[in-house]
């Protein structure tokens, strides 16, 4: 991580960039947040290592419209909202310096917890220059033993792969975990009856507490105004009929960003009431897929989307491929 | 402050039958904003539209709605009608109470809660309307014509005619299209090609009329009075300004090997050629897939005996733009292949045939000089089997479900011709119908039963079997005698179904005019608007809109011209303002719109924006008014619902349902 830091301070120094879009310490050891660095000694509260999940490139649409260059760090899988945004002229690459920084794949802290441990007070063997095998985790009833793995974020496990699809510089080196199929969730939903797809979800979407943490953090919903907001529209101020109503936030936000989702797992990662949100765009994406031929949102950003283009092998109404 | 009036048309009995109007107008004076609520039994008439006019007046009514037939009908009456008496026209909304209520439904109650649904779905939805007013645009006084079948050369002539510039574009190396290829022509037997050579003539020697021969529309873009296309000039490889047609080329060419395009695959032509003898362009074209020089360099023979110099082997495809006010589409039609109806030997024995084919060895000027012969070994048959509806009228999707329509004649009329010329030779036709609507189209069914003594056998074929001795077997059933039958037959003609040509999709497309499941291009409307496309300023001619014989497309060709002619005449068009129209403060600039709008009538402008006293320089998107169409595909795809069709705006759709479901 140093190699990184003396890095960043040299773009700094020779006025390459700006400033630095990074990850800062949080209060609890395990919390790292999203932070931009103005100076070479702010740095000093850096952190890259195995709890930095938060998806930096949403926050390069503010960065493109301060004055100069922003160094930006991005993961693999953050390369592909980063190329989303530029497709969409959200952010601005030349606004952008972007080192890619290596993954051994991120921490999800509930996942620890889940296992019965409490009282935790720091997390030790998460550093990137680690092996990333084994996490020792500080409580105050003693040490406990955690695999890396089964501490990992669900997405990881299924991950797109570590290849980053945009950058300036690559440094640090990534390890691949991805150990699972991203669909196979979908198709256990699949199997289900219309009915029990509904009771699942309406249990999930019950525990949402509307604090709208998903949508402010997903990198497709990038919208200046959000239509959940925006007096313009009924629905902001619309009473629910029906508890199951305010749900519909959920399956609206999964329907504006279809075919633009990245599937980069913000949304689940970030729900304070564990809500797999996931599901709905990866059950979209699997749509898309067979609907339309593999797409990846973000892969470039260059390629139009499969549900704002049209080709004359387009599928058909009631067509089924 | 709202003041709505409610206008509720009995349609003689079409709505009043199956819907209580008295009541829907009790309904609708509850509703908010409702001030004047009326039936009467013909709305559309001048005392209806006069009722209308008088409330508007009278009680200074800010919107109305018309419950009465669907909007495709009347809603320009009713505009038209508002606008007279003063209120702006597009405060005029239409509940649908006849295709939508009282003609799907048969009892009464149903038929008037969901009456009273609908119109207070368009009470909500008028009491936020907002005044609109259409904008003019100019008129190219130019029309094209795709394609040069018939159809295209009837439509450019009508045009034409009129004094107004008109374009062909043909993909083939001449026109002519399918009549070209035909013998004789149903019901009075006159020869195809003595009616169509002197149209073609007439078309070519037109001083308004420009035919691009071998040449394809490559690119469509505009609207309705100023179309922009891009015409791709296939290489020809011959100079057409120089070329005589003396046809010395065509005689020494020694690549002879390419299969005839007009004598549908049974002779041959050389690599440099005119389709047929009375081509129009009368230039050679040379097929670079058989030209010994274009493909390693060898030969160049034509170029040494081209007296005129006309032999150009470097020339290259040319793409022409060119602006038109109007654009018809007469692409015409193919015969299906017969992949999937092996049980009739087609691809197995040289003598089972499609009728197109039976016309080219029928023709003098066909590949057997119009002796009718097997093509296997050059004998005469003396059993002939048609087969009707191949591939016509599937209910399996094997083929096609419907009619082709024009095979039941031309059976006859082969019928007729073989006993006429061959009286020795047996005729039968199987066939599921025989469908003969069509002015003295039955009297000639009938000559063939009852004068030449055809053979008509009521009943499918199973298959045909060809025998060792180079004999075919029919195996079929006559349905009247209720038994299997087994017929010899020399010789096996199919009536293989139409479709229409293969590159309309693409036209289609390229010109957002709506196809169905058949390819075929959609008519505006069945009944009141056949030649003219739901894309304004297209026109179709011909089979691209549904299967017709040669008189009937030759008046839609007619008809189609008085639609352009109309449009033409015009200086100015009036344009629709129900266009979209973006929220400067909600945009993202994220490029959506601009993806999915088929009409290329959004662009970006960097705009110094003012929100809520934040001032910044943002990338917004910009319709343009006269290219917008109203789709609406912008409004539903902009993830911010910044996008909105005036006219139809979220708003007032989420009124409706909102009514719909109170």
């Amino acid at each position: 991580m140093q190699r990184l830091i003396d890095r960043m301070k040299e773009l700094l120094a020779d006025g390459t960039v700006q400033r630095v879009l990074g990850w800062k310490q949080g209060d609890l050891g395990y919390n790292p947040e999203p932070h931009y660095f103005n100076s070479a000694e702010e740095l000093d509260e850096f952190i890259y290592d195995g709890f930095c999940g938060a998806n930096l490139s949403k926050y390069m649409i503010k960065g493109s419209e301060l004055e100069g260059k922003t160094l930006v760090l991005l993961k693999p899988c953050d390369t592909y909202s980063f190329n989303q945004l530029i497709k969409e002229h959200r952010v601005d690459r030349e606004k952008a310096y972007i080192i890619g920084v290596g993954c051994k794949g991120k921490l999800d802290i509930e996942k620890i917890k889940a296992q019965g441990i409490k009282g935790i007070t720091a997390v030790k063997g998460a550093e990137i220059s680690g092996d990333c095998d084994e996490l020792t985790v500080e409580t105050v009833y003693g040490e406990k033993k955690v695999a890396y793995k089964d501490a990992m974020l669900e997405r990881c496990h299924v991950c797109k792969g570590k290849e980053h699809k945009i950058y300036d510089e690559l440094l640090l080196d990534s390890v691949d975990t991805c150990d699972g199929d991203r669909f196979e969730c979908v198709d256990e939903l699949d199997s289900l009856t219309p009915e029990e797809k509904f009771n699942f979800f309406r249990k999930e979407l019950s525990k949402c507490i509307r604090c709208n943490a998903c949508r402010n953090v997903c990198p497709a919903c990038s919208c200046r105004k959000c239509v959940f907001d925006s007096n313009k529209f009924d629905s902001a101020q619309k009473a629910n009929v029906d508890p199951f109503e305010e749900s519909m936030f959920h399956i609206i936000r999964a329907f504006h960003v279809a075919g633009r989702c990245t599937d980069c797992g913000e949304c689940s990662r970030v729900c304070p009431q564990g809500i797999p949100l996931h599901l709905f765009n990866r059950k979209f994406i699997k749509d898309i897929n067979e609907f339309y031929g593999e797409f990846i949102a973000g892969e470039d950003a260059e390629t139009k989307g499969p549900l704002t283009d049209f080709t004359l092998d387009d599928i058909e109404p009631g067509e089924r491929r | 402050m709202n003041g709505i009036g409610v206008f509720v048309c009995h349609c003689g009995s079409n709505i009043a039958a199956t819907v209580d109007v008295k009541k829907v107008v009790e309904m609708a004076k509850l509703e908010p904003g409702v001030v004047h609520a009326e039936e009467y039994q013909y709305m559309c008439s001048e005392a209806g539209q006069e009722r209308i006019a008088k409330a508007i007046r009278e009680k200074k009514l800010s919107g109305i709605v018309v419950c009465s037939c669907s909007p495709r009908m009347h809603e320009t009456t009713f505009r038209k009608c508002a606008e007279k008496a003063g209120l702006n026209p597009y405060m005029v909304e239409i509940a649908n109470l006849r295709e939508q209520c009282s003609w799907v439904h048969k009892d009464i109650n149903e038929g008037t809660e969901k009456a009273v649904i609908l119109t207070r779905a368009a009470i909500a939805k008028v009491s936020l309307n907002t005044s609109l007013y259409a904008g003019e645009s100019g008129v190219t006084k130019r029309a094209l014509v795709i394609g040069g079948g018939i159809a295209g050369i009837q439509t450019a002539l009508d045009i034409a005619d009129a004094g107004y510039e008109v374009d062909i574009v043909e993909k083939t190396p001449s026109i002519g299209g399918k009549m070209a290829q035909l013998d004789k022509t149903f019901p009075t037997l006159d020869c195809s090609a003595c009616i169509l050579t002197p149209k073609m003539v007439d078309a070519a020697a037109h001083e308004k009329i420009n035919i691009y021969s071998y040449s394809e529309v490559e690119k469509v873009s505009g609207f309705v009075g100023d179309f922009t296309v891009d015409i791709r000039k296939k290489a020809r490889y011959v100079n057409m300004d120089k070329c005589t047609g003396c046809g010395a080329c065509m005689e020494k060419c020694p690549s002879k090997k390419a299969l005839s395009e007009f004598n549908s695959g049974l002779s041959t032509r050389p690599a440099i050629y005119t389709p047929f003898a009375q081509a129009i362009p009368n230039v050679p074209v040379i097929d670079p897939s058989q030209c010994l020089k274009l493909k390693n360099d060898k030969c160049g023979l034509c170029e040494r005996v081209c007296q005129a110099g006309a032999i150009d082997y470097k020339q290259e495809d040319e793409i022409v733009t060119r602006k038109y006010g109007a654009i018809v589409v007469a692409t015409g039609f193919e015969v299906i292949k017969l992949d999937n109806y092996d049980e009739y030997a087609y691809s197995q024995s040289k003598d089972v045939i499609t009728s197109l084919e039976l016309e080219r060895i029928m023709n003098a000027a066909g590949p057997t000089k119009g002796h009718l012969e097997r093509l296997s070994d050059g004998k005469a048959p003396k059993n002939i089997v048609f087969i009707q509806c191949v591939g016509s009228r599937c209910a399996d999707g094997k083929g096609k479900s419907y009619c082709s329509k024009i095979c039941c004649m031309y059976t006859a009329k082969h019928a007729i011709l073989i006993r006429d010329k061959y009286p020795d030779v047996n005729v039968t036709v199987f066939y599921i119908d025989v469908r003969t609507p069509g002015k003295n189209f039955d009297e000639f069914y009938r000559r063939a039963v009852e004068e030449y003594g055809v053979n008509y056998v009521k009943g499918q074929v199973g298959k045909v079997t060809p025998e060792p001795n180079g004999k075919l077997t029919v195996h079929g059933v006559d349905l009247l005698d209720n038994k299997q039958l087994k017929v010899e037959a020399d010789m096996v003609v199919l009536a293989a179904a139409i479709e229409p040509s293969p590159e309309v999709r693409n036209i289609a497309t390229m010109l957002t005019a709506s196809i169905d499941t058949n390819n075929f291009i959609t008519e505006a409307h069945p009944k009141l608007r056949p030649v003219e496309s739901p894309t304004a300023g297209v026109f179709l001619s011909g089979i691209c809109q549904g299967p017709k014989d040669i008189p009937e497309t030759v008046s839609q060709a007619g008809a189609a011209a008085v639609k352009v002619i109309g449009l033409l005449a015009k200086d100015k068009l009036l344009t629709n303002p129900c266009t979209a129209k973006a929220d400067e403060l909600l945009c993202n600039g994220c490029s959506a719109c601009f993806n999915v709008c088929p009409y290329g009538a959004i662009s970006y402008e960097d705009k110094l924006i003012n929100d809520h006293g934040v001032r910044e320089t943002r990338r917004v998107a910009v319709v343009n008014n006269a290219l917008c169409q109203g789709c609406g595909a912008c409004t539903v795809t902009c993830p911010s619902g910044a996008m909105d069709l005036q006219g139809f705006s979220n708003r007032q759709i989420i009124a409706e349902v909102d009514a719909i479901c109170r």
